[in-house]
């Protein structure tokens, strides 16, 4: 019987990828195990093997076909005698694996208002844009600190021949040698106070976590060796160090790899906190986290590494810290996010602006120095905010917004603040119960709905 | 302050009969002395009521900085636990800042912020005074890390106790230390109590050197109450280092007299133990009598050395008790530089 030969995910996030090569033609014997093709994804080449023996019927796919989404059938694999066009037709491509809870229709729209983006404000007029994703942007900051300081190297776990267990290294032992890209044991907690002392020492570490995750193993030398010790020195001493990697959900990884700790950073004296959500503020952000003489957390997301962004064709790009950035200008309500719970801000501005309520949306960009006098600026416009992130509810980010809003703004307040968060469970695993666990566009949209009494 | 005077030679066994010089003897001699005085008045101190917090007394142990320290070159860093009063005065910090950071006020070397567990000064390549156990191990190989990146030709003392020898940041740093060649000397004070449980009562393999065995990094046992034997095998460890061959680990065997700390009511070992030591193996008396019978001093040579550590002691005292508090403005600095306060590298 004809067997269909489907395009593989090769990582948790894959959604597409390239055909970069087959390795078998029609009329081909395999067997399992064989190597039938290349397959690139955003992150590496990968071998794709036969899993069941046959005869290649048909290629469906050519190579060097790009954007080959997951699922969809490349080759047909038939048995002896049997014509590949002879084959079943092929089965619909899987349903996604467990259909959403259908969103709401939006009630009755009204007019829709023009939406109100605002251009970046660290770029100059006029200034030759680039596409790049996110991951590009911060393995070149990483690559123009290096070139501009001699004493600014990266650590971690595959960083350097692996090119990045993320693929957010790459290029970077080729250009800077083994000596300043360097390959650590997997031993958190050891690197990451091996990254403190070498700070206290003279150098400028960037301490690459491969998730954050992974960082609670590190925290003491985080929080009590590299935040304390400039206060505890009376000034004399100060930890230089950028530790960055991806935080919060990717997909399908379970609890213990799908933790938010932004909050949990943002609580401690002596650290700064950045969380970019968009590719230009990832390199402008990375390049002052290392130029920064204080211990800088840099919180990176997994699923944003593929995502693309116009990014600024200049030589030294950086974006200050304790600046937000206002995306959308608005009147009605004030939508307050950071890192990927942007996309949902955004996602939930653009549906709200067709039903005629017009929200302005701030990334904070950084949590740890805090512009706060940004957000109570919008609230006294508008009256009402909407806090949206991935964390954890109790002591969240949004938490915190929320008792400033309280204490600098009450009168203006029409409506109490609504904190959109993650929920409050352990990240589980099942497709749809992650879909549950996770702030939604619609979560936004109907908190807006309940802070503007619609 | 002391001055470091003695190069690393290359590694040889100990003599049997010392060679050492009289003034090093009587330089040993003072700094140990020091030491045991300023520690002594710290006790005081703290029993008026002028010192908090807890307070790590170094009494019973000075062989071991005062040893490693005549092995160290000028450039070489250090780095240590929570008991850390001797460290300083050793590699030459100023008793009335320590004195004074230990009442919490504003001459201290933290300006008050800092108390007896965290100290450092660039000047002297003391990176701390750390509060939690073994932190300083990783820490101690990082700067060790700096050095063998810039091109540096210098050694980092980490000193550790017993009980941290037993956390498992010290295996990782073990591990990557050798990988990686760092010019790092481990070096385990091992004063036979961590807190109030003894080495019998905390591990089956009580030769804490040789677990160094398992990532290839050599050391060696020496006793701590003698200061020669400390520095003799100082010389060596920093030789080894300082040729590029990676890490080297020191298990010293040495012993506290006081308690852990000083709310500690030592219940865990007999008086009769703490009394043996003191009358048998003490470092200072060892000294004392080196330059007794090798007519280096005499009596009234020595009454006069410890009528002047004395007065070093007290006026480290009266400064510290004269030194005003912090201003309330210190409760909000330092928190962020505006730039690196130890300056990039060099």
């Amino acid at each position: 019987m004809a067997t269909e030969i489907l395009m593989p995910a090769l990582s948790p996030t894959m959604e597409e990828g390239t055909l970069a090569k087959w390795l078998v033609k029609e009329g081909d014997t395999v067997s399992s195990g064989d190597i039938m093709a290349e397959i690139e994804t955003d992150k590496a080449t990968m071998e794709f093997e036969a899993v069941d023996e046959g005869i290649v019927g048909k290629i469906l796919i050519a190579e060097g076909t790009e954007g080959v989404k997951v699922n969809t059938p490349i080759a047909v694999l038939v048995e002896e005698g049997e014509d590949a066009d002879a084959a079943p037709a092929p089965a619909a491509a899987p349903a996604e694996a467990a259909p959403a809870a259908s969103e709401a229709a939006p009630a009755a729209p009204k007019a829709p208002v023009e939406s109100a983006d605002v251009s970046e404000p660290d770029i100059p007029e006029g200034t030759e844009m680039t596409t790049t994703t996110v991951r590009e942007a911060l393995r070149d900051a990483m690559a123009e600190e290096m070139r501009r300081d001699e004493t600014v190297f990266l650590m971690g776990e595959e960083v350097a021949e692996y090119q990045g267990a993320y693929k957010i290294s790459q290029g970077l032992m080729d250009e800077f040698t083994a000596r300043r890209v360097i390959d650590t044991p997997i031993t958190e907690h050891g690197f990451a106070g091996i990254g403190v002392g070498a700070a206290f020492g003279g150098l400028r570490p960037i301490v690459e976590f491969m998730t954050f995750n992974f960082a609670m193993q590190a925290m003491d030398q985080i929080v009590n060796s590299a935040a304390k010790t400039l206060y505890m020195s009376g000034g004399q001493m100060g930890c230089p160090i950028v530790f960055r990697g991806p935080n919060g959900a990717a997909a399908r990884v379970g609890a213990q790899h799908s933790q938010d700790y932004a909050a949990w950073f943002m609580q401690i004296p002596g650290l700064k906190v950045v969380m970019p959500y968009s590719a230009s503020d990832a390199k402008g952000l990375l390049k002052s986290a290392i130029r920064d003489p204080n211990p800088v957390i840099f919180l990176e997301n997994e699923i944003m590494y593929g995502r693309s962004f116009e990014v600024p064709k200049l030589d030294d790009y950086t974006v200050p810290f304790g600046k937000a950035r206002i995306w959308r200008e608005g009147e009605d309500v004030t939508i307050v996010s950071f890192g990927i719970g942007m996309q949902y801000a955004l996602a939930a501005a653009d549906e709200l602006a067709k039903e005629g309520v017009s929200a302005e949306v701030i990334d904070l960009r950084t949590l740890r120095p805090m512009d706060t006098a940004t957000v109570i600026r919008s609230i006294q416009k508008t009256n009402r905010c909407v806090t949206v992130e991935e964390g954890f509810p109790q002591g969240s980010v949004g938490n915190y917004i929320s008792s400033v809003i309280m204490q600098e703004a009450f009168d203006y307040l029409d409506a109490p603040v609504i904190n959109c968060t993650g929920k409050d469970v352990p990240m589980p695993y099942a497709a749809n119960l992650e879909k549950l666990a996770l702030v939604t566009t619609k979560e936004v949209i109907d908190a807006v709905n309940a802070v503007t009494y619609r | 302050m002391a001055t470091r005077k003695t190069a690393a030679k290359p590694a040889t066994k100990p003599a049997a009969k010392p060679n050492v010089s009289k003034d090093d003897l009587l330089h040993y001699y003072r700094e140990m002395l020091l030491i045991r005085r300023f520690e002594e008045k710290a006790g005081q101190l703290y029993g008026m009521g002028l010192i908090g917090g807890f307070c790590h007394l170094y009494i019973g142990q000075e062989a071991v900085v005062v040893g490693l320290e005549a092995a160290a070159e000028d450039g070489d860093k250090r780095v240590t636990s929570y008991r850390d009063h001797g460290h300083m005065l050793a590699c030459g910090m100023d008793p009335k800042g320590v004195m004074a950071e230990l009442t919490g006020r504003e001459g201290g070397y933290s300006k008050g912020k800092g108390g007896s567990m965290h100290m450092f000064s660039k000047e002297k390549h003391f990176y701390g005074g750390h509060g939690i156990v073994a932190a300083q191990v990783p820490i101690g190989a990082g700067l060790a890390f700096a050095d063998k990146y810039l091109g540096n030709d210098r050694v980092t003392f980490t000193y550790f106790g017993d009980g941290a020898a037993n956390q498992g940041q010290v295996y990782e740093t073990y591990n990557m230390a050798e990988l990686w060649d760092l010019p790092v000397v481990f070096v385990i004070e091992n004063n036979q109590y961590a807190m109030g449980t003894s080495t019998k009562r905390s591990t089956k393999s009580p030769s804490y050197w040789e677990r160094g065995a398992a990532y290839g990094i050599p050391g060696e046992e020496v006793d701590g109450m003698d200061v020669l034997a400390v520095k003799a095998a100082g010389e060596k460890a920093v030789a080894h280092c300082r040729s590029g061959k990676g890490p080297y680990i020191l298990e010293i065997k040495t012993y506290r007299y006081r308690g852990h700390s000083m709310s500690d009511p030592a219940k865990y070992r007999t008086r009769e133990e703490v009394q043996e030591m003191r009358e048998k193996r003490d470092a200072i008396e060892h000294v004392r009598t080196m330059l007794l019978d090798g007519k280096h001093a005499s009596e009234d040579d020595l009454k006069a050395i410890d009528k002047e550590i004395k007065e070093i002691v007290n006026e480290a005292a009266e400064f510290s008790k004269e030194s005003p508090e912090p201003a309330l403005e210190e409760l909000y600095t330092d928190i962020y530089a505006d730039v690196l306060p130890q300056g990039e590298a060099v």
